[in-house]
């Protein structure tokens, strides 16, 4: 048992530094971290609100309204579909009552290809249903939402608002923003370092503005970059204009406003088979984007969002009808994300509040200075008394434990975790947990020597006997942990997280690690006698 | 070097002889606890409860004036607030229930907030706001049930596995313990009247594992004393077990009880409830495993027929320590 070969030896040692070197940028002052990042990655641990400051604010969905939403926006563009039929379609008595759309076609002959027609509008980008068609009487067409429409409907305006919060946050510039969907209609937003959520607030509350402007060609390239446009022009924010200015300069006048937008979904080309996105305007919007293409082929026109232009593709052809596609050097990612921006000018459902917290940076300082200190002195105060009661493999005990703690912060800054109030718990039980176990074996030693085992003997027989106790103690705990992880909520989680780590690593260190110096002492020195 | 002896050498001090008096006394604490948080209730915080906490601190003041501020926000005609100071004198929390309505209309939340933050600033120039915390009702009972749930799941799940670990009667002492200590702890809560979120349940479930790591101890030893001395009484073989582990026992608690000790003294304020509830979890974890896990057994007639090695169990323990070895 206290036999270690040489690539146990290496491959323990290799763990260690390991999850030594990822602690490390967790604990360096952050301009120093700052300096090292441009050279190595330097994953850390994120501190949570409660620790930092911050606000957090949990929003949910209103999902009775974005049914009627859907159903509108289905109103809208039958009705455009069978204008646009060829013959044209007459419809009336058209009704939204009862969560379904029902109209009548004026024509019974002309069912068949009304039906025709709304193939299209009733399936999804993936070739599923999102609405049943049935025919009544004849002639009167009902749309029923299908199965999973509605879920299908949620989860994509979830994504959407996801992404529209993302957006506006970010134009508030320096803040970093974590925004994640929690369960079906819920977003959490956390902003560290943010400590009146009254901005933030409103951003979110705001509706964002996405407009279609020709770009000034005749625009001097100089002129653009030191943010002088010409007489009806202006000049705005581009980010990945290809040219690599950050900037670009438009016509004022002529273009379209984003609310004609109906729809945007990625696509591929139906001639190169290249990623693209498909657009559609409502009849309005359609027939200006037709007299505004039809002016302008081979020209750009530029895509802005809230203010910042997102894309400026080339007018290749005239487009009537309302739908267009956007082509250029798009990758299926880019395709998806330009057409999610597309999507997201207003928020699609009416989002509330229904938590929020606010810590002062003052009070998440003073709370992290007094926790430090206070996890100092007391840790040092373990340190001390192992040393004094155990000697030498107290020693052993109080590396193992240096680098245990180590591990743990390695191991969380790798998962990029946060750490948080009840996570400090977790670390307070699993440092218990790892001094529990010397303390286990090193008494069982103790007592196998007053038993009157010779020393290696009882070396031995003690981390065998002792290991039994810790095994069993340390299983409990995995249980409890898991069980927390999958019952609890956020603050219980972190708990969970941080006590599932620390168990596996205190047992590491606590156990094979202070096993494997003891061994080598055994060996070098060869002892008849041990004071523990 | 000579090194320190936190307890000295082969003790043998009958701890057992006093089970049926502690088992009293501790009954009598946790009926008492009961009755607390029936009668008294606990202070829930916003959490659970739902509603709105402002944090403040008074940077230039001794202590914050309590009364001024509960007539002051009470004149706002918000309803009567929760005022309590935490931590230092200059600390207070402003509890308020959350306007009619605000589940609809979150702006009613919000102006109130507003409204006594702002109150609150132009009454006294050095005040400090260190939070607002709104929980809707909606999400407070949500945090509440699963905070509850997670609990008890966590004391289920280690129960059976104890049990499967060694024997039935081992899985109910160790579920008796846990349920003691995370009663006094709540009867702790009831009678000091500190507040209790979700954090507090973050240190139950660390007093849970703490509590639960002594008592697997104590009965491993007891497993391993009842294989080898059959013939043993169980009284003096849990005494005996009790002692033979009594200096790893004082030497984990003490270990642990200072950065806890170190954490209430000089700790954040904001963590006062939590360091205190974690100190007071691991002394009670501790009397709990030597006075209720094991004499629980005696009562519940484990003895010389338990743990026989049949050639199932004898092989199945044995693989399972030589796993954890390699």
């Amino acid at each position: 048992m206290l036999d270690f070969p040489r690539w146990r030896v290496w491959m323990l040692n290799t763990l260690i530094i390991l999850g030594v070197l990822f602690a490390i940028p967790s604990v360096l002052p952050t301009h120093i971290r700052a300096q090292l990042a441009q050279f190595v990655p330097t994953p850390t641990i994120n501190l949570g609100l409660d620790l930092a400051g911050g606000s957090h604010i949990l929003l949910e969905a209103d999902t009775s309204q974005l049914a009627e939403t859907r159903l509108e926006a289905l109103e809208d563009s039958v009705r455009t579909a069978m204008r646009r039929a060829e013959p044209r379609i007459a419809i009336s008595d058209v009704s939204r009552a009862n969560g379904q759309l029902s109209f009548t076609v004026d024509s019974p002959t002309q069912v068949d290809a009304a039906r025709e027609a709304l193939l299209p509008l009733t399936s999804n980008a993936t070739g599923g249903r999102d609405w049943n068609i049935g025919v009544n009487d004849g002639n009167r067409m009902i749309l029923t939402p299908a199965g999973a429409g509605d879920e299908t409907a949620l989860d994509q305006a979830m994504d959407t608002a996801k992404d529209v919060i993302d957006r506006r946050i970010n134009a508030l510039g320096t803040l970093e923003p974590t925004i994640i969907r929690q369960g079906d209609n819920r977003i959490v937003v956390q902003v560290p370092g943010l400590d009146d959520p009254e901005a933030l607030k409103a951003l979110i509350g705001k509706t964002a503005k996405l407009e279609f402007k020709l770009v000034d060609e005749q625009a001097d390239p100089d002129q653009t970059a030191q943010g002088k446009a010409r007489v009806g022009s202006q000049v705005l924010p581009y980010p990945d204009n290809p040219s690599g200015l950050p900037t670009i300069a438009v016509r004022r006048l002529g273009g379209i406003s984003g609310d004609k937008l109906v729809k945007a979904d990625p696509t591929f080309d139906s001639q190169t088979n290249e990623p693209a996105v498909t657009i559609q305007f409502d009849s309005e919007g359609g027939q200006k984007f037709a007299r505004m293409t039809q002016q302008n082929v081979n020209k750009l026109f530029a895509i802005v969002l809230d203010g910042q232009v997102i894309s400026a593709p080339q007018i290749r052809e005239p487009i009537f009808g309302g739908v267009s596609q956007i082509s250029g050097s798009f990758t299926t990612e880019s395709a998806n994300a330009l057409s999610i921006s597309l999507r997201s000018g207003a928020l699609p459902v009416d989002l509330k509040i229904v938590e929020e917290r606010s810590v002062g940076p003052d009070l998440g300082a003073d709370s992290i200075r007094r926790g430090i200190l206070a996890a100092v002195i007391g840790t040092t105060a373990i340190l001390v008394l192992m040393f004094l009661v155990y000697g030498r493999f107290g020693m052993y005990a109080n590396f193992a434990l240096v680098i245990n703690v180590a591990m743990i912060l390695g191991v969380m800054a790798f998962a990029n975790a946060t750490l948080t109030l009840p996570g400090i718990a977790g670390f307070v039980l699993t440092i218990g947990a790892a001094v529990d176990a010397n303390v286990l074996i090193n008494e069982r030693i103790r007592e196998e020597l007053k038993r009157g085992r010779r020393v290696v003997q009882a070396i031995e027989v003690g981390y065998k006997e002792a290991s039994r106790a810790i095994f069993d103690a340390n299983s409990t705990n995995v249980i409890a942990a898991v069980l927390l992880f999958i019952f609890g909520s956020g603050p219980i989680r972190g708990f969970a997280v941080v006590l599932m780590i620390g168990i596996v690593t205190s047992v590491f260190t606590a156990v094979t690690i202070t096993r494997m110096w003891v061994s080598r002492w055994v060996k070098r020195t060869r002892p008849h006698e041990l004071t523990i | 070097m000579k090194l320190l002896k936190v307890v000295p050498d082969d003790t043998n001090i009958d701890f057992l002889r006093w089970r049926t008096w502690a088992f009293g006394i501790s009954l009598l604490l946790m009926v008492a606890s009961v009755g607390l948080v029936a009668s008294k209730g606990l202070n829930f915080g916003v959490d659970f409860i739902g509603g709105q906490m402002i944090r403040a601190t008074f940077t230039q003041s001794a202590a914050a004036p309590v009364t001024e501020l509960r007539e002051t926000v009470a004149n706002l005609g918000y309803g009567d607030p929760t005022i309590q100071r935490f931590g230092a004198e200059n600390q207070v929390s402003i509890r308020m229930k959350l306007p009619d309505g605000a589940d609809k209309n979150p702006e009613l939340a919000n102006a109130m907030a507003t409204k006594i933050t702002d109150t609150l600033k132009a009454g006294h120039p050095d005040i400090r706001i260190d939070g607002v915390d709104s929980v809707s009702g909606k999400v407070s009972e949500e945090l509440f049930s699963k905070g509850i749930l997670a609990l008890l799941a966590a004391m289920a799940g280690v129960s059976i596995y104890i049990w499967f670990r060694f024997e039935w009667q081992f899985g109910v002492g160790a579920i008796w313990s846990l349920l003691h200590d995370v009663t006094l702890t709540f009867g702790l809560f009831a009678l000091t009247g500190w507040e209790f979120d979700l954090n507090i349940i973050a240190a139950l479930l660390t007093i849970i594992g703490y509590s639960l790591n002594d008592t697997v101890v104590v009965y491993d030893r007891i497993r391993e004393n009842l294989m080898k001395f059959r013939k043993m009484e169980m009284a003096s073989l849990l005494n005996l077990s009790v002692n033979e582990t009594l200096s790893r026992t004082v030497m984990t608690s003490v270990s642990i009880s200072l950065p806890l000790i170190v954490l209430v003294l000089f700790g954040p304020d904001v963590i006062f409830g939590f360091s205190a509830a974690m100190a007071f979890g691991i002394v009670v974890g501790t009397y709990s495993s030597i006075y209720q896990a094991a004499p629980i057994l005696i009562w519940l007639k484990v003895g010389s027929h338990s743990f026989v090695p049949t050639d199932e169990a004898g092989s199945k323990a044995e693989r399972i320590s030589e796993g954890f070895d390699s």
